[in-house]
């Protein structure tokens, strides 16, 4: 430490009380996975074997849906415990996901760039879907920074937007790919012919994810940004008051959220077998936020992990596969999802004000 | 002790209430007579806030009996005690800022007529209510966002008038009123209690009790501990009970010797406020800045931290002439700034205490633009055991510390960063006394520094509202007066009538 302690310094920290304060995010942590645990026996127990809901081809299944909405709520998460909101994420999904097709998909027919260069064509794709998506985040912080209007506002604004530049670059059409695309590595990272018993166990974007989601958590926890994103989060005057540089921070903020969009937007694309589709991922938004919330982030800000949100992203992806499964109608999927997003957050808060 | 010879309107005996683990009220016992007005004196934790939730009956309580004009007294919650005629005006303000005065007045009790608004019997009911806590002037259908703190103060009082209240409980009335409004507040206080209304209360400010109230009644601990009769008891005993054990001396000041100067402004002037502010401060002395409020004090803090724009004159740090700048350019040149509003403001409420006090300064921490957790909590450590702060450790959320210890956080945090400058912004504001003195010891070491152990003196520069404590601490006092901030005298120089006089512009050395 560069700074004078006080005289009456006694190396031994009083840290005996904190460990009380540490379990007790231990149990709420446990409390999630408890939830996951649950809902996922619900619908192994439940759905008719004849449906599948525990075969290999629909635990592939799951995981792919898993891979997309995980992505994308990492960087939710982020944004969420700054404080701020992005409902555009949806609608950068599926642009990141257009623009990647429509990179494949340069040049004339039966000429198409991507047989030439089979490497650095989807490379190209991936790298304009990121900036894209990125660019959006850009404007989101931007304009929350500068226009000083809440990012609910702003980020409805350019959920529009990106849906419309969507269509645009879409040409209002679903963009297919030469065939030879399906084959590629691109097309190949939530390959479903992995499974969970043989190596790699996982599909490759499944890795990425789990990769991205450690990395996320260290850099919350442990950078200097991270620490102020909370601060940030948690109280923008005191975080201007001790000197973050606020601006900055809350642009950045939602660039990385915009990135995470876009990377989701990729996964999407090879979800959805190499395909743009510029009507997809409507309503995104909402689950990636969902997956944040029941993983217990704060909308208010200051508060969230990325650990939960992951919980939280296979809670969501989970019920909605069982719920095809099970064979509900729509309008069941939609109140049981409902009322799992008001459940878990209630739990969560009852069990925040019992500690306080 | 008993209550007065005439029959007690409310009595509170063995008031018990926990939440889970937390004693929170250990055995409450008082009694309330028709017509008086009982300071409730305690330390901030001490359960006053606790008790007034039970008598309102926000907190059922766990044991003990209450009763109120002899009958037992049951309160389901606060409109049920309002009906009962049972008020409290909470520190906070409750009213809804964009309805109108007579709206907030009669919020949960409109009169109706049938199943719509009774607007004209609305008004007149205001009408009367206003009038009876002396806003004669102010127009019922004022939105209430649109008035002052004080006359949204008298405003909340109006409300309780309404409904012909019995009881009034005044937690804290003057934290955020002018000296004028304050006297306003003791007239309607004293006319209330002429026409039978009993007032409890609550403060930290003795020299209020002293001026306003007949009897007192101190809590420590969850627990009534004394009661007495204003006047007849020392004010050092008080603060004993408060503290349970003596305080010597609230206001400690070493000789210092000021050296340096570090902090120089000269015609400092801020977009509307400061006009002109000139000022300069030395290593090792503490200057005060008194003033009303609204007169610039804390505009003038605020332009010379960055966080306000800067209009004109000039700033010198260290003798530099420096740019305006934000405050992390100025934590970078070593001023530090405690917020006077250390909710909103001051401190990230639901973070951590380490994470709190070393937010201006994580560099250090951990290798390049890491930041170790542990190293954090390693860095508040000394300084919640010097302080010392009272709490479970460094990890445990702001939160959850009373006013006092979260305070201590807020200054700690310029320790953390070890500031030359410290600006203080009525560091003292609205907390218990134990920790009014661990502050001002703090203040004192700091000025005069530890050569011992390598510590240069600081320079400390405080805008207080609280005369006393300004005369206690400073060494020179310069008084802001609409904008403009007057000449920084020796301390001896001034006396408290002297600064009242100066701050309201009739000094005529000013």
């Amino acid at each position: 430490m560069s700074q004078p302690v006080p005289a009456t310094t006694d190396t031994t920290a009083p840290v005996a009380a904190t460990g009380v304060k540490k379990s007790s995010r231990v149990v709420a942590m446990l409390g999630r996975l408890a939830a996951l645990a649950a809902v996922y026996a619900f619908f192994a127990i439940l759905t008719p074997a004849s449906k599948g809901f525990m075969s290999d081809a629909n635990t592939q299944l799951m995981l792919q849906d898993i891979a997309v909405v995980a992505m994308a709520a990492i960087g939710m998460t982020i944004i969420i415990i700054a404080g701020g909101i992005d409902l555009s994420a949806g609608s950068s999904i599926a642009l990141s996901m257009i623009t990647t097709a429509y990179v494949l998909n340069l040049g004339p027919e039966g000429q198409k760039l991507v047989l030439a260069h089979p490497v650095a064509l989807p490379l190209l794709a991936i790298a304009a879907a990121i900036a894209v998506s990125t660019l959006i985040g850009f404007i989101n912080g931007a304009m929350v920074t500068w226009l000083r209007i809440v990012p609910f506002i702003i980020t409805l604004g350019t959920m529009q937007m990106a849906r419309g530049f969507a269509k645009l670059v879409a040409n209002e059409q679903n963009i297919y790919p030469p065939a030879e695309v399906q084959d590629l590595w691109i097309s190949r990272l939530l390959d479903p012919s992995k499974t969970v018993f043989t190596w790699p166990f996982l599909p490759t974007a499944v890795w990425l994810v789990i990769v991205a989601a450690v990395l996320t958590a260290l850099f919350l926890r442990y950078t200097r940004l991270g620490r102020h994103i909370f601060a940030l989060g948690s109280n923008e005057k005191t975080a201007i008051l001790c000197g973050v540089p606020v601006p900055r921070t809350k642009i950045l903020v939602y660039m990385i959220g915009g990135l995470f969009s876009g990377l989701a937007g990729i996964l999407f694309f090879a979800r959805l077998g190499s395909i743009g589709q510029p009507t997809e991922a409507i309503g995104y938004e909402l689950f990636v936020i969902a997956a944040a919330v029941i993983g217990g982030a704060s909308l208010l800000g200051g508060r969230g992990t990325i650990l939960g949100t992951m919980i939280g992203a296979l809670i969501i992806t989970i019920l909605r596969n069982g719920g095809v499964k099970m064979g509900w109608p729509q309008y069941t999927q939609e109140i049981v999802m409902g009322l799992v997003i008001i459940v878990a957050v209630t739990i969560d808060n009852l069990r925040q004000r019992g500690r306080s | 002790m008993s209550a007065p010879s005439a029959v007690p309107l409310l009595t509170v005996s063995g008031v018990r209430k926990s939440f889970g683990a937390t004693k929170a009220l250990k055995g409450v016992d008082l009694t309330l007579s028709r017509g008086e007005v009982l300071a409730l004196i305690g330390e901030n934790g001490a359960g006053k806030s606790t008790l007034m939730k039970v008598l309102s009956g926000a907190h059922a309580a766990d044991a003990g009996e209450m009763k109120l004009e002899g009958a037992p007294y049951l309160p389901t919650g606060p409109l049920h005690a309002r009906g009962l005629g049972v008020c409290m005006i909470y520190q906070e303000l409750a009213l809804a800022p964009h309805l109108s005065v007579m709206e907030n007045i009669l919020l949960g009790i409109e009169p109706t007529r049938g199943p719509f608004m009774n607007w004209r019997e609305t008004r007149a009911i205001a009408r009367r209510a206003l009038d009876e806590v002396g806003l004669t002037t102010l127009d019922p259908a004022t939105p209430v966002g649109d008035i002052s703190i004080a006359e949204q103060q008298l405003v909340e009082i109006a409300r309780a008038v309404a409904v012909g209240c019995k009881v009034l409980v005044l937690d804290e009335p003057t934290s955020s009123l002018t000296q004028k409004d304050v006297q306003a507040l003791f007239a309607l206080v004293r006319r209330l209690k002429s026409k039978g209304v009993a007032v409890v209360y609550i403060s930290h400010a003795l020299e209020e009790i002293e001026a306003l109230c007949d009897r007192f009644t101190v809590m420590r601990d969850g627990e009534t501990v004394g009661h007495g009769v204003v006047g007849r008891v020392p004010v050092n005993q008080i603060i004993a009970l408060m503290v349970g054990r003596n305080v010597e001396d609230l206001y400690p000041r070493s000789v210092r010797t000021p050296s340096t100067p570090i902090l120089e402004l000269r015609a400092l002037a801020g977009r509307k406020f400061p006009r002109a502010a000139g000022l300069t401060l030395r290593r090792g002395e503490v200057v005060g800045i008194a003033g009303l409020i609204g007169s610039g004090r804390t505009e003038t803090l605020r332009a010379l931290f960055g966080l306000d724009p800067v209009a004109g004159g000039e700033i010198r740090i260290h003798g530099n002439l420096t740019p305006p700048a934000g405050p992390g350019a100025r934590w970078r040149q070593g001023v530090g700034l405690v917020s006077e509003d250390r909710k909103t403001e001051g401190l990230a409420q639901n973070l951590s205490i380490a994470e709190n006090l070393t937010l201006s300064k994580l560099e250090g921490l951990g290798p390049w633009r890491f930041v170790r957790p542990s190293r954090q909590n390693a860095a508040a450590a000394p300084w919640i055991k010097a302080f010392p702060i009272k709490c479970q450790g460094g990890e445990q959320a702001v939160e959850a510390l009373s006013g006092g210890n979260q305070q201590k956080v807020a200054i700690a945090r310029l320790l953390h960063h070890d500031c030359d400058v410290l600006l203080l912004d009525e560091p003292t504001r609205g907390i218990d006394v134990g920790s009014k003195a661990q502050i001002y010891a703090w203040i004192d070491k700091l000025a005069l520094g530890d050569p011992a152990a390598g510590k240069a003196p600081k320079a400390v520069l405080v805008v207080s509202s609280y005369l006393p404590e300004l005369m206690g601490i400073c060494d020179r006092i310069a008084v802001m007066t609409r904008g403009v901030l007057g000449e920084a005298r020796p301390v001896a120089a001034w006396t408290e009538h002297s600064l009242m006089l100066a701050a309201t512009g009739q000094d005529q050395r000013a």
